[in-house]
Formats: structure tokens, sequence, C-alpha cells
């Protein structure tokens, strides 16, 4: 505690002494931070109002079902090579990289299991979310940012379509549908080609091979990792059309909201898998 | 002045906009009797589009009233303010279709939402709307296969689509050919004589707003600066009614 209380005189000192040196400049500074504090206020703060409203009306009718199934064939099936190619090359990956290691430790039949417990476990789940915020959250972020500044989402107003139920909630709940398939998808493209690495060096049955890995695995290795990715569903869904929705400023502005969808959901998702793996640890001792 | 026989459709009372420290209405009144076809003219940036956005609450005012067909807007909630809208059809400035449908589901998009009519007749409506603008050898396109003019054409076609009783239109005739504009002024009319449509007809075309509009309302600076007929305009000594008139080569 007294180092964090000698920084902070230090760091008052020198505000004190520039302050008398260059009042100027540490006015941009210091006006710099406020600004940047405020700004991060003000998003959450309009975060929560978007929220807000989006639960008021997802949840309602008239059911926008047709919209729903097209951004679910959207963000599911045209996301699932993409996540199948990245879930595949994590198994071989995997798969390269332990046998040495495993090897050294005299633990080389524990391979499939390192393989399927950490594929199932974090690996999986966590690409497919990465995988998905970046080819979906730039998607929505863009069309949605584009549709703002086109004044599209106005004249959905003016038609007396609410834009929070029609291209908002329809996009979250196909996010939150389409990500637990999505990582499954990624699960097994992971543990098959993890198998394939595998047998070229040293030949094992597939059925041998996933008994092996999943050996000792219970529901509670499986389920909760898997419908975590909902909530990074949610996440990915909700920062992709909000960024959208609070586009400004014609074309440059659409380019802001689409590379801060992808930043931010990407950031989020990271921060929200350190909670939730803690929190299954804690109900799935 | 409202009268018994002629309600007005859409009144504004002291309306008051501003964005930052720009004043964009200030002390806006506007009354526009059931079936009229008002044109507001004035300079670009001065309110106008604005005031199209305020009637149909894509916009809250600072100050003053506005109400459709009696019923005060700006306290409405989102489903009381949601009738109104489908009561009112709106033209944007580009057209403002969605890229993502076809020019026919564009028109079929109201309908599909706040009619019972079937898949068939949602069709037909929109083919006839389609026609109506002279749109329908295109219904299979996506907007970004049209030309600018052939958006704002299915643009007016979708604000038509659910029968409004009022229109709001802006600048509907700018960025089109002579014929087309013309086209699309015979059309304004046809809908005030056929349908007793209200009209509000933000422009830039004197020619055309001498063609389809009851009255004329000039705004600059947030204020009408001039309301009436076209020969009343002609005749205004304000400074800057004379020089719009005169740029415009009508002066």
């Amino acid at each position: 505690m007294p180092i964090y209380a000698s920084l902070a005189l230090v760091i008052a000192s020198v505000f004190a002494a520039g302050r008398e040196i260059y009042p100027q400049q540490l006015g941009v500074v210091e006006s710099t931070i406020r600004s940047g504090v405020t700004g991060v206020f003000a998003w959450f703060g309009e975060l929560a109002l978007f929220c807000w409203r989006l639960a008021r009306v997802a949840f309602a009718p008239p059911w926008e079902g047709a919209e729903l199934i097209r951004q679910m064939d959207s963000i599911g099936s045209k996301s699932l090579p993409l996540v199948a190619l990245a879930g595949a090359a994590t198994g071989i990956v995997l798969s390269l990289q332990t046998r040495d290691t495993l090897t050294q430790f005299g633990a080389r039949s524990m391979l499939p299991a390192v393989i399927v417990f950490s594929i199932v476990k974090e690996s999986g789940p966590v690409i497919t979310g990465l995988i998905v915020s970046g080819r979906v959250g730039a998607g929505i972020g863009a069309e949605i940012g584009s549709m703002k500044v086109t004044e599209q989402i106005d004249a959905m107003e003016a038609s007396a379509v609410d834009p929070y139920k029609y291209l908002v909630a329809t996009r979250v709940l196909a996010c939150i549908a389409m990500l637990p398939l999505l990582t499954l998808a990624a699960d097994f493209c992971g543990i098959f080609m993890g198998w394939v690495s595998n047998t070229l060096v040293q030949p094992i049955s597939l059925r041998l091979f996933f008994e092996t890995g999943t050996k000792g695995m219970e529901f509670s290795d499986f389920l909760p990792p898997t419908f975590k990715t909902t909530v990074y569903g949610l996440i990915i869904g909700i920062i992709a059309c909000f960024q959208g929705m609070r586009t400004e400023g014609g074309t440059e502005g659409v380019g802001k909201s689409t590379t801060s969808a992808v930043v931010l959901s990407s950031l989020f998702l990271i921060l929200a898998d350190v909670v939730l793996v803690r929190l299954i640890q804690v109900f799935y001792p | 002045m409202q009268q018994d026989n002629n309600p007005s459709d859409i009144v504004t009372e002291n309306l008051a906009k501003s964005f930052g420290t720009q004043k964009v209405l200030s002390g806006f009144n506007l009354k526009v009797a059931r079936g009229e076809t008002v044109a507001v003219l004035g300079r670009s940036g001065t309110g106008k589009s604005v005031l199209l956005k305020l009637l149909i609450g894509l916009q809250r005012p600072d100050a003053g009233c506005i109400q459709i067909q009696g019923q005060e807007i700006t306290t409405l909630d989102a489903k009381p303010l949601n009738e109104i809208r489908k009561k009112v059809g709106f033209l944007f400035q580009q057209g403002a279709l969605y890229d993502s449908l076809t020019v026919e589901e564009n028109v079929e998009f109201p309908l599909r939402r706040h009619t019972t009519l079937s898949a068939e007749e949602q069709k037909n409506r929109a083919r006839e709307l389609l026609r109506s603008v002279g749109m329908d050898r295109d219904a299979e396109k996506m907007p970004s296969q049209i030309s600018g003019g052939m958006q704002k054409r299915v643009g007016i076609a979708r604000a038509l689509a659910l029968d409004p009783a009022i229109v709001l239109l802006d600048e509907p005739t700018a960025g089109l050919d002579p014929i087309t504009a013309a086209e699309i002024g015979e059309l304004i009319s046809h809908l005030q004589q056929k349908h007793k449509t209200t009209s509000l007809v933000v422009t830039h075309d004197l020619l055309g707003a001498k063609r389809f509009s009851n009255r004329l309302l000039m705004l600059d600076q947030g204020k009408v600066l001039f309301e009436g007929g076209f020969a009343d305009l002609q005749h205004s000594k304000d400074p800057f009614v004379i020089r719009y008139l005169k740029d415009a080569g009508e002066g």
C-alpha cells in the first residue's frame, strides 16, 4: 500500500509541477483523459439502455420467424466451413505439440484424453467464439451500420416496424442458438483431425482413440463448456448490433462500427470466458 | 384556419428543434387541411427534412406540439405511435430502400406486417403500386441494380403501400429527369384527387410545386417566411423570396 500511495503522490506532484510549467499542454491531457473516461461510462450507459429496449421487444409478439431463420442460416450454416476448419487445425496442432511433451513424461497414452479434453473444455468453444465474432460480428456491424447511415433503419421505423425486434432481436437470438451447434462442429472436427494426425504417426482406430479420450469424461465436462457459448453468442450479437445501431458519419462511420464490433465482441468474449470458466468450476467441481 | 367540415390532418404549434447550438426549427406553426397538398420550399439545411421526421416521430422536438389527425404524437409511446405511422406514408430523400430485399419485397414489407392480405394479394398489390410508378418491370431487381431515380419511385410505391391518409415526401423529384419528375408530380396530384390524401412535400422543384400543391410554404432559418399560393409567392416583397424565385428562374 505505501508503494501505491507514494506512486499517487509522485503522479500528483508531476501534474502540479506540470500545471505551472506547461499549463496548456496539461490542460489538453486532462481534457483528453476526462473525455475518455466519460466516453467509457457513456458507452456502458447506452449499452444498458440498448439491452433494456431489446429485452422489452424481443419476447413480445409479433414474431419475426422468417427473419430469424434467415439469420440462423446466415450466422450458422455459412460460418460452418470456417469454424470446422479452425477446429480441425486446432486438433492437428494439439496433437503435434503435446505428443513430444507427453512422450518425455512417459504419458503418450494420455494423448487422446489431452486432445479431447482440451478441445471440448476450452479450445473448441473459444476458437468458435472468436471465429464467429470475426465473421459475424463484422457482418452485423457493417450491415446495420450501413442501414443506419442510409436511413433504412428510419424507414423501418416509419413503416411502424420496430428495428430492435426485426433486426436486433433476430440476430442476437440466432447468435445464441447457433454458437453451441457450431461449437459441436468445431469439437468434432478438432477431435477427428487430432486422431488423423495421431494415427499417421502411431496408428490407432478412431473408436479406440475416442474411447480412450472420453474415458473419465462426464456430462459436466461436456455440457457446460458447450452451452457457455450461448453467452458468447449473446455478447457477439448484442455488441455487433449495438455498434451498428450507433453508427454515425457515413461510410467512415460504418468502417469504425465494423472494426469496433469485432474488437469489442472478441474482447468481451475472452473476459466472459474467464468468468464462465470459474463459474463452471464452482458449480461443477 | 381549421374548419369543422375540413379538419386539419397535420398541426404543429411552436415547434422547436435544435442540434447542439444550431437551431433548426423555432416557433414553427403549420396546419395542413385534410386532402390538401402543401409544398415546403427553402434552402438546403433549413430544417425541411427534420420537419418531416418530427411529424412521424423519428425525432422528438425540443418544444411544441404535433398533432396528426387530431392526436398529439410528441408524448406517445411506441405502440400508439406505430398506429399513427401506419396512416402515414414516408418517402426518404435517398429512397432508403432495404438493400437486402428485392424491389417488390421492399413494397411488400409494410403489407406483410400490417395487413391480413394473403401472399398472392400482397404480391398483386405490390405489382399494382410498382406499375403506378412505372417500376413493375424491375420488380425482381435488387435496389443496387437500379438507378437513384428508380429507387425514389420504388420508395414512393412503398410509402403508398398501406393506403396512407397522409404522405410525407422528402424531395420526390430531386435528381430525376424532367419527364420522370413531371410524372411523379402527376402521381402526387392524382393521389390528392383520387384518394383525397393529405400531402406535405419538401421540394426544390418550384415548377413541380406549382403544379401539384395547393399551398406553398417557404422556410428560412427555422421559421416560416412565406405561406400562400404560387401567385402570392410571385408578388412577395420579402428579399429572400425574391432572390429564391430569381435564382429558380421564376422571378
